[in-house]
Formats: structure tokens, C-alpha cells, sequence
């Protein structure tokens, strides 16, 4: 029992980012009718918003401590990042040590204005040219980013760790009643899995509620009419597309402390949200995140010793023989609509 | 000649005279001069543009004629190239019996997985070959490891079976003798010429391929992939199924790509399993979108290209730039080398992603758009327009141009 609940909150943090990443995919294509092959960028120029925030809030300056000397007795030469200067090195130290929450701060105006260029920039010009076209176009761009990120950056993934405070680990077995030791799960993906949830329903609550929304999701039902009516539905689709690349760029901000961001991550992520998006339904917002939660925790499963002493290899396979079955199955994914990518 | 029509020949015959004289051709520059560095003419590179080649005329003949866009094709390559180190383990070096092997494994391959993924269309169709391809990229990497040796990847150890081993039998890649790797070198006046043995046997093979592939372009059943592309739901309003020509376009892609696969472990006997990894499926993909896919010349350009590119560029380094614009002023020279660092050396794939980008938007039929625009740039209007392939699509349907 112990097992099968470690198992399930083990594909919980994996099953969030795939939420997230499919999530903002299947804003895109539910809205746009395009696919977006530079989401993985999207994701992985997120993460890079951390490591530029831990970058910028760790730059320093050089001072001569008299306090410290080295061997030779000399006075030593200590780096002072310029926050510790300005506040006191106190709370100085605490920024610089809480980086990645405040990344969030800075990726979302980024990722906003980054998804806003891509829109008006290159996919607008896409919208009455074919899928596979649309597939190529944003696969260059996401090679271009990839490799801009890699000139800037190096090819080395860069560790950039959680604040001092969620960098333990918490016994959730003691809560339940198991045994110590047995179900041990980090804070940081427990935050991680919080921090998805809040995001899925700040997107679901911002579609539901808000005037904005409900144009939103009119225009995805008949974009026609809704232009006929008088609402520049495009402008509103470009704000959407700003939205979704925001929602995996603060997929990808969060990311960073479960693993260091190098330069292709997004593009190891992107294959696996693609499938997602297919398992849940091509253009269907609940089915992307359903699935990816699903597929997150299969995933998870799969990788229990006993499960792949039955079946060997099975835990490098399960998220694409469940696509293949889903495919074979039920065509349209779990939730798809009719109509959807069916010409 | 050999059924084809008389354009078609001509185009077959400078296309093998174009590959025949290859090593002289990719060598213009004499050695040791300033640009001696975009001297293509080494062997490696030659076979992989023959090789490559292959790959693409294959996956052509797929995406190009029947428009269904396969992610997956990474995996035949794998399979094509594992095929034949494992001939060389159990019988011995000669790469026949391997190449044989990794048409028919391959070939039995596409066939599994094209009879699946073609039951549906579009993006599920590619999401599906896609998930056959990491599928089997993942499970060469852990559980087959017997049979792909992991992560190490497949060769052969001196204590393998090699049963057909003569006593003086070469223990490297051969064709009953002929090592590949030999070269004959020919130094004339400043350039260096090398005739590669593995290359010239590449390049016979490429040519076969595109052979193969121009007589399919211009059969009744490469009408029928191309009425596939077009228009689907009408040809199954006029009665026919068109699953049989698919899966037939799936396995002779897929014999390519295993051909292609199988050449590569006969130049170089190592299989490992990062060939089947999507992005070597995403290469060939760029290759025939940049060629220009559709076409018969299209796909052997963009292979050619980008393994051009990804050799010469990513050789380019500091030293050769100051060497080059060494003359200029300091401030500009710096300006220059700041800009050029973004697109030489290691971050190559920049430029490329740059240049496909371009070419997807403004140029969706590829470089031979592009050279039969400007071609027609040169000639009268009223005249005929394009080159050997225009020419011969006009032969077969005279109606009025799309």
C-alpha cells in the first residue's frame, strides 16, 4: 500500500508538467488551430528565466574582507552580491536563496511579451497554411531558440536549487500511519504539484468567469460568427497565445530545482506532451490535463520493481503503448471533439 | 532507355555523373589555401551525403508523394544498422548479407508498424510513428540490451562466432575483398583527390535507389500515392482502398531508411541506439523539407547540404576566422567575428535552424523551388518553364498547371 502511494505522489510533479506543458499546447491549437512545435522552447526558455533571475540577483562585486585572510595572510578577496549590499546581508542572503519563486515574477511579463512576438511575428502568417507546414515552421524556431539559449548559456545543465527552506523532505508516511522512512516525498515537488493545480485553475477559472473568457471559448466554438459580431477575435486569440506561453514558461521556472535546466530540455519534454495532448483529446483542455496526470503517475507505476520484473522495459515503454492503445481505441483521444484534426 | 522516357534518362545520367565525379567536383579548392576548409571531397563525408541520400529518397517516397508527414523513420535506420553488425558477428565482414538482412528486417519492421500507424491520418499518424520509434529506441537502450549491447552500442568482439572467416579474410567492412575503407589518392598539382572504395559502393547503391525511385515517381502506383496527397476521401468515393498503396509507400520507406541504416554500419561497424532517437527522424524530415519534398532531386540536396553544412561550419573556428578577415580594421573585424560566433563552430545548428526557417516560409517547395524560380527568372515568359521534373509532369498531364 505504502508503495503504491509513494508511486503515486512520484508522478505527480512528472504529471504536472506534462498537465502544464499540454495545457498551453491545446490552448494554442484549440484557439489558433495551430501546431506548436516551440512549446518545448517555451518551457525551456521559462526555466532559463530562473537561471537569468539567480544570475542577476547573484551578481556581485568584489570587496577585501580584513577578517579573513588566506594562507599566506593575506586579507582574502570575498564576492558580495550587490542585494546583500543594498539590504543587509540578512535579507540580502534570502533573496538571493528564494531566486526561483521570484523568477516567477520576472518570467511572466517575458514569457507574455515572448508569445506575443511569436504570434505576430511568425504564426500569424501560418494560420491558412497547412498542419505539417505549421509543424516544420515552429520546429525551426524551437532548434533556433534551442541553440541561442546554448550560445548564451553553455551545454551544461545549471543547478539551480530550491530555497534552503523546501530543500528537505517530508515523511508523509507518519501522517498516514505507516511507518518512519517509508513514504518520503521532497517539498519542493509537493510545492511543484500545488503550484500546477493553482495554475490549471486559474486558466480554467479565467476562461469560465471572466468576459474575456467567455469570447475566448465563443471563439473557439465558431470563430466566424464571433468576428461577425464585432469582436476582434484575433486580438484576443494573441493575448491566449501570450497566456499559454506563460503557462509553460512558469511550468518550466518551477521545473528548474527537480532538475537543472540545460538546453534541451524542452525538447525532451516536448515529445512526451505531444503525446499527451493526443491521449487527451486534440483541442480538449480537461483531456490534456487529465492525461497528463495519467500518464505521469502510469509512468510512475511502471517503474515499481515488481511491476518490471513481470513485464521488463515496460517503464521506458507504458507512455507510448497507452498513446498507441488510446489511439487505436478511441480515435479522437479521451475527450476530443468531433471534427478536430480529421481532414 | 531502361523505361524511361527520354527527359528521364538525360536527368538519370547527369545525376550519375554528378555522383560518379563527386570527389573531384567537392574538391576545388587546392589543398592548403585559405579555403581549403569547404573542400567536401574527404571520404567520411562523401558516403554519408550518398548514404543520407539514401535516407531521404526514401522518406520522400513517403511524405513526398502520399503526404503522410512519419515521425518514426529513425527507427529503421536502428534497425538497418543492427541488422548488419550483427552479420558481421555471426558470419563475417563482407556487408552483403548484412545489407540483405537490413532491407528484409526493416521491411518486416515498417510493415508492423505501418500496418498501425496507417489506420490513421494526420497528426495521429505521426504521434503514432513517433511512439513505435521512441518505443523502440527506449527498449534498445535498456531491456534488449543482448541483442543492441546498450548503451555501448553493438560491435564486434574478437571472441564473436564470424563463421564464414577466411584465414585471410580482412577484418574490417568489405565486399568480397574490396575494403571499404581503402582510397586511392591522386595528387595533381596542388589538389588531392581521394577515390574512396566505401564511397564509390554508396554511391552505386544511391544511384539504384534513385532509380527505383524515379520509376516509382512516374509508375501508375506513383500516380496513386500522389492522388492520396491530394484528395483521399475522393478517391474513396471512386471505389478504391487506399490503405494497400500507403502501407506500400510505408515499407519501401522503410527499406530505405534500413538500406541507409545498413550502409552506415558498413562504413563505420558500430550500431548504436542514439540513431533511433526522434531527432535523427526530425533530420531527415529537415532534408526533404529543405530540398524540397516532392520532388526527385529535392531530398538528395537537402541531405547533401545539411550534412555539408553540419561538417564544414561546425569546423570553422576562431583561427580561420582571423585568417579571413584579418585584414580588416580591428573594430570591424571584432564586430564581424562577435556576429559569425553565432553561426560557425558548435552552434551551427543555428544557422540551420535559421535557413529552415526561411525556407518553410518563403520557399515551401525547397532549393529546387528556389533554383526553378530562379531559373525561370532567366528564361522568357511563354517559354516552358521549370526543369526535368516540370517538363515531365507536363508530359503526363497536359490539363492546365495547379
Amino acid at each position: 500500500m505504502d508503495a503504491i502511494i509513494l508511486q503515486v505522489l512520484n508522478g505527480l510533479d512528472k504529471g504536472s508538467a506534462y498537465a502544464l506543458i499540454a495545457l498551453g499546447l491545446t490552448l494554442i491549437f484549440g484557439t489558433l488551430g495551430v501546431v506548436n512545435f516551440a512549446h518545448g522552447a517555451l518551457f525551456m526558455l521559462g526555466a532559463f528565466c530562473a537561471v537569468t533571475m539567480q544570475r542577476i540577483l547573484s551578481a556581485s562585486y568584489t570587496v577585501i574582507d580584513e577578517t579573513k585572510t588566506d594562507f599566506l595572510g593575506n586579507p582574502q578577496k570575498v564576492d558580495v552580491p550587490y542585494v546583500e549590499g543594498w539590504f543587509g546581508p540578512d535579507i540580502g542572503t534570502a533573496i538571493v536563496d528564494w531566486s526561483v519563486p521570484l523568477a516567477i515574477l520576472f518570467a511572466i511579463p517575458v514569457m507574455l511579451l515572448i508569445g506575443y512576438i511569436m504570434e505576430r511575428g511568425l504564426i500569424k502568417h501560418f494560420y491558412k497554411r497547412p498542419h505539417a507546414d505549421q509543424i516544420l515552421v515552429t520546429f525551426g524556431l524551437a532548434i533556433v531558440l534551442q541553440e541561442l539559449i546554448k550560445y548564451f548559456y553553455g551545454a551544461n545543465p545549471i543547478p539551480t536549487p530550491a530555497p534552503e527552506v523546501f530543500r528537505g523532505s517530508f515523511d508523509f508516511g507518519l501522517l498516514l500511519g505507516f511507518a518512519e522512512n517509508t513514504i518520503i516525498y521532497p517539498y519542493w515537488r509537493m510545492i511543484y504539484f500545488v503550484f500546477s493545480l493553482v495554475i490549471i485553475g486559474a486558466v480554467f477559472g479565467f476562461l469560465q468567469f471572466t468576459t474575456f473568457g467567455m469570447v475566448v471559448r465563443a471563439g473557439m466554438a465558431d470563430r466566424e460568427t464571433v468576428g461577425l459580431l464585432g469582436i476582434n477575435i484575433d486580438r484576443k486569440f494573441t493575448i491566449m497565445f501570450g497566456i499559454a506561453a506563460a503557462v509553460a514558461g512558469l511550468a518550466g521556472v518551477m521545473y528548474t530545482p527537480i532538475n537543472s535546466p540545460n538546453y534541451h530540455m524542452g525538447m525532451d519534454f516536448l515529445v512526451l506532451s505531444f503525446v499527451v495532448v493526443v491521449v487527451g483529446g486534440m483541442g480538449s483542455l480537461p483531456g490534456a490535463v487529465l492525461a497528463g496526470f495519467m500518464l505521469g503517475i502510469l509512468e510512475a507505476f511502471a517503474s515499481m520493481n515488481w511491476i518490471k520484473d513481470i513485464v521488463p522495459g515496460i517503464d521506458q515503454i507504458i507512455i507510448y503503448l497507452v498513446a498507441i492503445l488510446i489511439l487505436l481505441t478511441r480515435p479522437r483521444g479521451l475527450m476530443g471533439r468531433k471534427g478536430v484534426m480529421e481532414e | 532507355m531502361l523505361g524511361l522516357s527520354k527527359k528521364d534518362t538525360t536527368f538519370l545520367l547527369i545525376v550519375i555523373f554528378l555522383t560518379m565525379a563527386t570527389p573531384i567536383l567537392l574538391q576545388p579548392f587546392p589543398e592548403g589555401s585559405a579555403m581549403a576548409t569547404f573542400n567536401a571531397g574527404y571520404p567520411d563525408l562523401m558516403q554519408r551525403f550518398a548514404i543520407f541520400g539514401i535516407f531521404a529518397i526514401g522518406f520522400n517516397i513517403l511524405f513526398g508523394l502520399t503526404g503522410y508527414l512519419s515521425f518514426g523513420h529513425a527507427a529503421f535506420l536502428g534497425v538497418g544498422s543492427y541488422s548488419v553488425v550483427w552479420m558481421y558477428k555471426l558470419l563475417d565482414y563482407n556487408v552483403l548479407p548484412g545489407l540483405v538482412l537490413a532491407i528484409i528486417t526493416s521491411g518486416i519492421f515498417a510493415l508492423a508498424i505501418g500496418y498501425i500507424s496507417l489506420r490513421r491520418t494526420g497528426i495521429y499518424f505521426s504521434i503514432l510513428t513517433l511512439a513505435f520509434a521512441q518505443m523502440s529506441f527506449n527498449l534498445a537502450y535498456s531491456v534488449l540490451t543482448p541483442l543492441t549491447n546498450g548503451e555501448t552500442g553493438l560491435q564486434v568482439y574478437t571472441d564473436d562466432p564470424q563463421i564464414l572467416m577466411g584465414e585471410n579474410a580482412p577484418n574490417v567492412p568489405h565486399l568480397f575483398g574490396l575494403v571499404m575503407r581503402d582510397s586511392y589518392q591522386l595528387d595533381l598539382g596542388g589538389w588531392l583527390f581521394t577515390f574512396n572504395i566505401g564511397y564509390y559502393f554508396c554511391a552505386v547503391i544511391a544511384i539504384l535507389a534513385f532509380y527505383l525511385s524515379l520509376r516509382i515517381f512516374r509508375s501508375p502506383f506513383g500516380m496513386m500515392l500522389r492522388a492520396i496527397k491530394t484528395n483521399q476521401t475522393r478517391l474513396n468515393y471512386t471505389g478504391l482502398n487506399a490503405r494497400p498503396y500507403t502501407l506500400a509507400a510505408f515499407v519501401i520507406s522503410g527499406m530505405y531508411a534500413g538500406l541507409a541504416g545498413g550502409l552506415l554500419a558498413a562504413m563505420d561497424p558500430l550500431a548504436g541506439a542514439e540513431r533511433m532517437q526522434w531527432t535523427a527522424s526530425g533530420e531527415v524530415i529537415l532534408m526533404t523539407i529543405l530540398g524540397g519534398a516532392g520532388t526527385l532531386m529535392g531530398p538528395v540536396l537537402g541531405a547533401g547540404f545539411i550534412k555539408y553544412f553540419e561538417n564544414i561550419f561546425s569546423k570553422i573556428n576562431d583561427t580561420m576566422l582571423h585568417g579571413w578577415f584579418g585584414w580588416m580594421p580591428d573594430g570591424i573585424e571584432d564586430a564581424i567575428l562577435f556576429v559569425s560566433h553565432f553561426f560557425v563552430g558548435k552552434s551551427w545548428h543555428l544557422t540551420l535552424g535559421l535557413m529552415f526557417m526561411l525556407v518553410v516560409i518563403f520557399l515551401p517547395g525547397g532549393l529546387v523551388e528556389g533554383a526553378q524560380r530562379i531559373g525561370r527568372l532567366f528564361r522568357r515568359r511563354g517559354r516552358k518553364a521549370g526543369g526535368p521534373e516540370a517538363e515531365a509532369a507536363r508530359q503526363r498531364n497536359p490539363g492546365p498547371a495547379e
